[in-house]
């Protein structure tokens, strides 16, 4: 009795869950492809909407996926990088300005970086004089933008993960002579891969739904990412029109992202929690 | 100033002296490869900022490279060498602009108010040219000498050809004219056909030849008048001249004034000290909302953390038992949500709310305008970021529960507490020390949660009194608002009003988390 309780719970959640998920596939199944016409079962079935968004002529739509995917990528990995390089300092080795630097990481974190879109907006009509090729319209001056934000949360994270990988392991390795820099990629690195892989798929959705940043940045149309392109498509009059290829879109765009997750499932749950526990 | 470990663990206890480290050749290719790329960096950034004559950057960049080169070069400082590729980047692109940020809120700076006094004098004396009286109509041929723009000008009386540079008018000789009396060719320049014009008509109308009297500019691509500023600047007074008065600079404002209290359209940039905070504390209209955005924020990012939570848990909860078959399939449907594309996703439940085809009022029957009426929007964007953020707190939670021994609440039953009882004294506060970093952390993340408000009711709805602020607008949709919304941007003021958030922000989570430090050592 008290299991199918659980049960019933669960489903009622998982229903919950799952129908604007069913409502999104039955519009990008859905011949018509309008908002208007759309239900929550498909009323037909075909894959026009997934034909017209790669035909489509105003829609670069693979370029914007090929985009997305290329910089949720390198930004991923550059930012894991870089935090994990600080959360290895951070959690073993004592310096002056620690402990200021830990919470100095944490309070600038909290300021969103966008709310200085203002001020970014400048330095890079600055960066786009002297260096076009970091400057607007470009994938590279996007991703250093996101660079910024590589510390902090992350370092966070990793740090409380590292806290928790026994110091004797490190001390063995210096007695054998190790330099720091080895301990870092041979004795570190391995062990803490399952907060890697949390922080890495973290930072991936992130930066595959940034949309704010990504829109002042972006304006050409072959430059944009999966985010701005597909808000385009949908905004003033196309709204109604374009929901079916919006819907499939969408589909689409999840894939990287479920790929990503299941690639690191194994690691997932464990890293998250172990990396919370000390904070 | 940073220390190396060992080193500070020798200067304690005096061990025996540490031996020497060989030089491997590892150490030698990473030395190469920071060299390296600081010069390649170098070599690449140093031309354009010297062509652009940016010495206080060239500066910078110089010291910059150099410190980060004779870091990696010696042994020491190294807890430096790991933290100085990410403080990089945060100091450029995070904490710069948020440092420039919070200086702008002490200045005016937006609409009107962008550059500088000299650049606002250059605006109006251009802006207020008119075409002289009785001056000729020039016939205009736009040529290039070398890269750069000049105007081919024939004066239709004499037919004499001038060439006109930013420097001013030259007589040209040796320049044949058309049949419609432009120029057909000159020696040494490149006379632009008709089209060629069109492609570079911004260039062309943005250009001007300077003469005694005035300017001389571009009418369409093929004529050019003279024409004369009607204001003109007078550093005596430090003031603008015009046929209908004088206006005098006023600092204060950053806008030149009459005696009649009325401004230029164009003003410039001044520090206005606290006047940007003040008014978002004072201005009855814009405090009123201020307050009444706080509250609803407050609001807004409690429901979400604390929803998101309880009903992951619960999810967490009801499947942690050992004989819940299924698991894998409800935990694969329940992590779903957090799988699709959040940006999309949001659009799609504001079309799920739709009050003609939306599929929330098809499925009850109903016909709600759900994001048309102020309560209705604020528990719809409640639920759709319920919807969004459980998956990620069942995640965790699931996580967390694992780590906690049977044994406990197995304890905790023989001693004869009920389940609920168990939960609250046992499972619950071994959660909460495990996840409430992470549930500081969603809360500071939902108080600036712009997505959610922006995609969904972006702020709406209004009310027709004042359309500046809507029932579901976060500070920061409102601060957005302000800073590029259609009354004219007020990059000031929106900065004071960042600061504001931050300040909040930085409050509620340094607050909460002295709160987690007495449970635990985050130090540690």
């Amino acid at each position: 009795m008290k299991l199918a309780l659980r049960h019933g719970f669960v489903l009622a959640v998982c229903a919950f869950a799952l129908f604007p998920i069913v409502f999104v596939v039955s519009a990008a199944i859905n011949p018509r492809g309008t908002l208007a016409s759309t239900e929550l079962l498909p009323t037909g079935a075909s894959l026009a909407n997934f034909a017209n968004l790669f035909g489509s002529d105003t829609y670069p739509f693979a370029r914007w996926f090929f985009n997305s995917v290329f910089i949720a990528l390198v930004s991923s990995f550059a930012s894991l990088l870089l935090s994990m390089l600080a959360a290895y300092a951070f959690s073993r080795m004592r310096f002056a300005g620690r402990r200021a630097g830990l919470l100095a990481l944490l309070l600038i974190q909290m300021f969103p970086q966008f709310l200085a879109i203002v001020t970014i907006f400048m330095i890079f009509t600055e960066v786009t004089e002297l260096y076009p090729a970091f400057g607007f319209n470009t994938v590279w001056g996007l991703l250093l933008l996101y660079l910024g934000g590589a510390l902090g949360v992350n370092t966070w994270l990793m740090k409380g993960f590292l806290d928790t990988v026994p110091k004797e392991l490190d001390e063995a390795a210096t007695v054998d002579g190790a330099t720091h820099a080895q301990i870092f990629w041979r004795v570190i690195m391995p062990l803490v891969t399952p907060i890697l892989a949390v922080t890495a798929l973290l930072a991936f959705i992130g930066t595959m739904s940034e949309f704010l940043m990504a829109n002042v940045f972006l304006r050409d149309p072959g430059s944009k990412t999966l985010a701005v392109g597909m808000y385009g498509m949908i905004a003033g009059d196309h709204r109604n029109a374009n929901f079916g290829m919006f819907a499939a879109g969408t589909l689409l765009t999840a894939i990287p992202t479920v790929g990503v997750f299941l690639w690191l499932q194994k690691y997932i749950v464990s890293g998250l929690t172990a990396g919370a526990v000390k904070g | 100033m940073a220390v190396d470990v060992r080193e500070a663990a020798r200067a304690e206890s005096t061990p025996p002296a540490r031996p020497r480290r060989e030089i491997t050749t590892a150490f030698v290719v990473s030395r190469i490869a920071v060299l390296a790329v600081t010069a390649a960096i170098l070599l690449y950034a140093v031309p354009p900022l010297a062509a652009a004559g940016s010495w206080a950057a060239l500066t910078l960049l110089c010291a910059a490279a150099a410190a980060v080169a004779f870091l990696y070069l010696t042994r020491r400082f190294v807890p430096a060498k790991y933290l100085v590729p990410g403080t990089i980047f945060l100091l450029a692109f995070q904490v710069f602009p948020v440092v420039y940020t919070a200086t702008t809120a002490f200045t005016n700076f937006g609409d009107g108010h962008r550059g500088t006094k000299a650049e606002a004098v250059t605006a109006i004396e251009t802006g207020s040219v008119r075409q002289a009286p009785g001056s000729p109509e020039y016939a205009l041929t736009p040529a290039l000498r070398g890269d750069e723009l000049v105007f081919l000008l024939v004066d239709p009386k004499t037919k004499q050809v001038s060439l006109g540079d930013p420097a001013g008018l030259t007589p040209l000789a040796g320049a044949e004219l058309g049949l419609t009396g432009k120029v057909v060719s000159a020696p040494g320049l490149t006379v632009l056909k008709g089209p060629e014009a069109a492609a570079r008509a911004q260039d062309i109308s943005a250009f001007a030849v300077p003469t005694p009297g005035g300017l001389i500019k571009a009418n369409g691509l093929s004529r050019a008048v003279e024409g004369r500023a009607a204001l003109a600047y007078d550093a005596s007074c430090d003031c603008v001249r015009g046929p209908d008065g004088t206006w005098t600079a006023d600092e204060e404002q950053g806008y030149f004034v009459n005696a009649r209290g009325e401004h230029l359209a164009q003003g410039w940039q001044v520090n206005v000290g606290l006047a940007n905070f003040a008014r978002a504390l004072t201005d009855p209209t814009i405090s009123g909302y201020f307050l009444g955005v706080l509250g609803w924020n407050v609001v807004f990012a409690l429901a979400s953390v604390l929803g998101t939570f309880a009903l992951g848990m619960g999810v967490a909860l009801a499947l942690h038992h050992p004989r819940m078959r299924g698991t894998r399939f409800y935990r694969i449907a329940l992590i779903l949500p957090y799988a699709m594309p959040a940006f999309a996703m949001l659009l799609v439940w504001r079309d799920l709310f739709n009050r003609d085809f939306g599929l929330v009022n098809q499925l009850l029957g109903t016909h709600v305008d759900w994001l048309g009426e102020p309560g209705t929007a604020r528990l719809g964007v409640i639920l759709v970021n319920l919807w969004l953020g459980f998956p990620y707190m069942f995640l965790v939670t699931t996580g967390a529960l694992q780590a906690i021994p049977r044994e406990l609440t197995e304890a905790a039953a023989i001693d004869g507490a009920t389940p609920w009882r168990a939960f609250r004294r046992v499972t619950l506060p071994l959660l909460l020390v495990a996840l409430t970093p992470l549930l500081i952390s969603s809360f500071a993340f939902n108080f600036n949660n712009f997505n959610a408000i922006a995609l969904t009711t972006e702020g709406g709805p209004f009310p027709a009194a004042s359309p500046q602020v809507g029932a579901t607008d976060l500070l920061i949709t409102y601060t957005f608002r302000l800073a590029f919304g259609a009354g004219g941007a007020q990059f000031g003021f929106a900065a004071a009003i960042s600061v504001f958030i931050f300040a909040i922000v930085a409050l509620i989570s340094a607050v909460a988390f002295r709160r987690t430090r007495r449970q635990e050592e985050v130090y540690a």
